[in-house]
């Protein structure tokens, strides 16, 4: 298992959009990827969970993958949330 | 008669017969018992295919009329379609319940738009409407409905409680003369979709409002105040009246001039342009009929993303625009950031004064990899109509230069790749500094054109902030400093044979159109509306007097 924490710079947060895209990229892989903020927790391949989080600006959130591929699914999580969050 | 006051949408007025929108309400829906529940799954795997393949069609039509960031929301209503949580919740409550799967829907619906309902964020608040939207859509789906249009024979103005945005979308907008709504906020994507549409509408008129209006009333609309009558009294439909024919009377007065030469009487033809900011503003240039577009914001761009906007974005929204636009000049002023324009993921310092700081082609001749994906997808497009460049913000000449060196290698490129572009396009500065003003004559023989943008050559000349309303009376526009500039300007490309416009917001400035067109200025760039007025005042103008 693999994790990792990030703080949100998007000024809307984990709005729609990004959730989507997000959603969209950890499905591509076989490891379960977790978000973490606070006590809350979603599977990061789940749109309306992941909005139902409720991220926003300047939260510090943590990112698990665990399973086969955990390295790269990280990585990639990783890159998208620095392009995009 | 009764009378209600909500938040206009968009400025116009409209007068007509009520038509209440009774929606698929999720209350309607009855719960039935049923043995088969494989049977019931299939039928709701079915529809939400059909589902999705509306959403797929509704997006189409949608990118072209609203473009990409308005489409966007369908996209996300069918990913909400095929989330895993909202699915399996129908899904099992159809299983463990033994119901039919509207019901379950209906049940999704409402957990998981309370959910929404209840986050502290306007934002997601609003996102309810979007689970009602694609909850209320399967439930259609599952009842086989046919989808007619509602509204047949003479145009109405809708009410609704709320107005889901694929409803606005889907609405015959030939028939409908205005939208209104008891609820809906600046968030929703009703709003700003019937604003990019031109539909008038009126949001936020309040919970009575629904309860007081008939299908068949007669309503009276005023977007400018955000008033709205419901049955008025002969006095207030008088009244009304008047107000519409005033409106009328000055839109056809304008009416008459499109279609008609911008020239002054004793025949000098000016350039009449029009300034945008998207692709979205297109209809009202073509609508306005000015000439071409002077002054194409690209920057809107990158402002209106998360992060940089790619060379195919950008090529194909410079490619409508010049499609759109035809024959018609196109100039696009490459990237205009900093200052009062900031992106975040630019990750720029703050600045202490950022309007004297880091901003448009001074952040481009630094990062000319940014710089060179914009030219490149300008100059790939430029084979689709009939495109300039236009560079903000030049000062000295060596900016001028560099910025013409990278356009050159920028085409070099695109030759060794094989990749057509037209090779006549213009390449233009933009005027708004007063250095770039005093060296005018050294700046010309590298140009094709100039433009002059006032807004900030007033600012700079007059050291007035732009955006400090104690300086108003210090910032005149009207300054012979300025006047000046623009004469000098002008006398310096005339004498290199290159063509003068201006694009600030003098230029719809109708008392001094005759000064401009006494000092030979050859184009005037305004925003759309501003077109007609400004033709007119051009046809009543005689130089040879």
């Amino acid at each position: 298992m693999i994790s990792f924490t990030y703080t949100i710079k998007d000024k809307l947060g984990i709005h729609a959009r990004p959730a989507g895209m997000l959603a969209k990229v950890a499905k591509e892989y076989e490891s379960k990827i977790y978000i973490e903020k606070n006590e809350k927790k979603a599977d990061a391949t789940k749109l309306i969970a992941l909005m139902g989080m409720g991220i926003k600006q300047g939260d510090l959130i943590t990112v698990t993958a665990d399973g086969l591929d955990e390295y790269e699914a990280s990585e990639a999580i990783k890159g998208f949330l620095k392009e995009n969050l | 008669m009764k009378r209600f006051k909500g938040k206009g949408a968009y400025g116009a007025l409209a007068l007509g017969k009520a038509f209440v929108l009774d929606k698929t309400d999720d209350t309607k829906v009855r719960r039935v018992r049923i043995d088969d529940t494989h049977k019931e799954l299939r039928r709701l795997e079915k529809a939400r295919g059909a589902a999705l393949a509306e959403l797929d069609e509704i997006y189409e039509k949608a990118l072209l009329e609203v473009g990409q960031t308005g489409a966007q929301i369908f996209e996300i209503h069918k990913m909400m379609l095929e989330d895993e949580d909202y699915y399996s919740a129908i899904e099992n409550t159809v299983k463990i319940q033994m119901v039919n799967a509207e019901y379950a829907v209906s049940v999704a619906s409402k957990s998981f738009s309370s959910m929404f309902e209840n986050m502290d964020d306007s934002y997601m608040q609003a996102r309810a409407s979007d689970i009602i939207d694609i909850s209320n859509r399967l439930i259609s789906c599952l009842m086989n409905k046919e989808k007619t249009d509602i509204i047949q024979g003479e145009p109405v103005i809708i009410c609704a409680r709320d107005l889901a945005p694929s409803e606005t979308v889907t609405l015959d907008k030939s028939n409908i003369r205005g939208f209104l709504t008891s609820c809906g906020s600046v968030n929703s994507h009703t709003s700003i979709l019937a604003r990019n549409m031109g539909i008038p509408a009126i949001i936020g008129l309040g919970e009575d409002f629904l309860s007081s209006v008939k299908s068949g009333d007669t309503v009276t609309i005023n977007g400018y105040t955000g008033e709205v009558t419901v049955c008025p009294d002969e006095n207030e439909l008088d009244n009304f009246k008047m107000l519409i024919k005033k409106d009328e009377e000055k839109k056809s007065l304008l009416e008459a001039l499109r279609g008609k030469e911008s020239a002054t009487i004793d025949g000098k033809a000016v350039k009449l342009y029009a300034n945008i900011g998207g692709v979205n503003d297109l209809g009202a240039v073509l609508y306005n009929d000015a000439d071409g577009i002077g002054l194409f914001r690209s920057e809107f761009i990158y402002l209106e993303k998360d992060t940089y906007p790619t060379e195919q974005e950008q090529f194909e929204i410079y490619k409508r625009v010049a499609e759109s636009m035809g024959k018609r000049t196109v100039i696009i002023r490459t990237l205009d950031i900093g200052a009062d324009k900031q992106v975040e993921y630019f990750g720029l310092e703050r600045e202490e004064n950022p309007a004297l700081g880091y901003r448009a082609i001074r952040i481009c001749l630094d990062r000319p990899k940014l710089f060179k994906t914009q030219l490149r997808a300008i100059f790939r497009a430029s084979v689709f109509g009939n495109l300039s460049i236009m560079f903000p913000m030049i000062a000295s000449v060596w900016e001028a230069k560099a910025a013409l060196s990278i356009c050159d290698e920028v085409k070099a490129e695109l030759q060794s790749e094989g990749i057509i572009y037209a090779r006549d396009i213009e390449i233009g500065i933009m005027i708004e500094t007063p250095a770039a003003a005093i060296i005018s004559d050294e700046l010309a023989p590298l140009v094709d054109f100039f433009s002059i943008g006032t807004n900030d050559l007033t600012q700079y000349t007059l050291a007035c902030d732009r955006q400090n309303p104690l300086l108003e009376k210090y910032a005149a526009p009207h300054h012979k400093s300025i006047l000046r500039l623009i004469d000098y300007t002008v006398k310096s490309a005339h004498k290199h044979g290159k063509w003068v416009g201006i694009c600030g917001e003098l230029a719809s400035d109708t008392t001094l159109t005759e000064e401009f067109l006494k000092m030979g200025v050859d184009e005037l760039s305004v925003s759309p509306s501003y077109v007609l007025p400004v033709r007119k005042a051009i046809r009543e103008i005689d130089l040879s007097k």
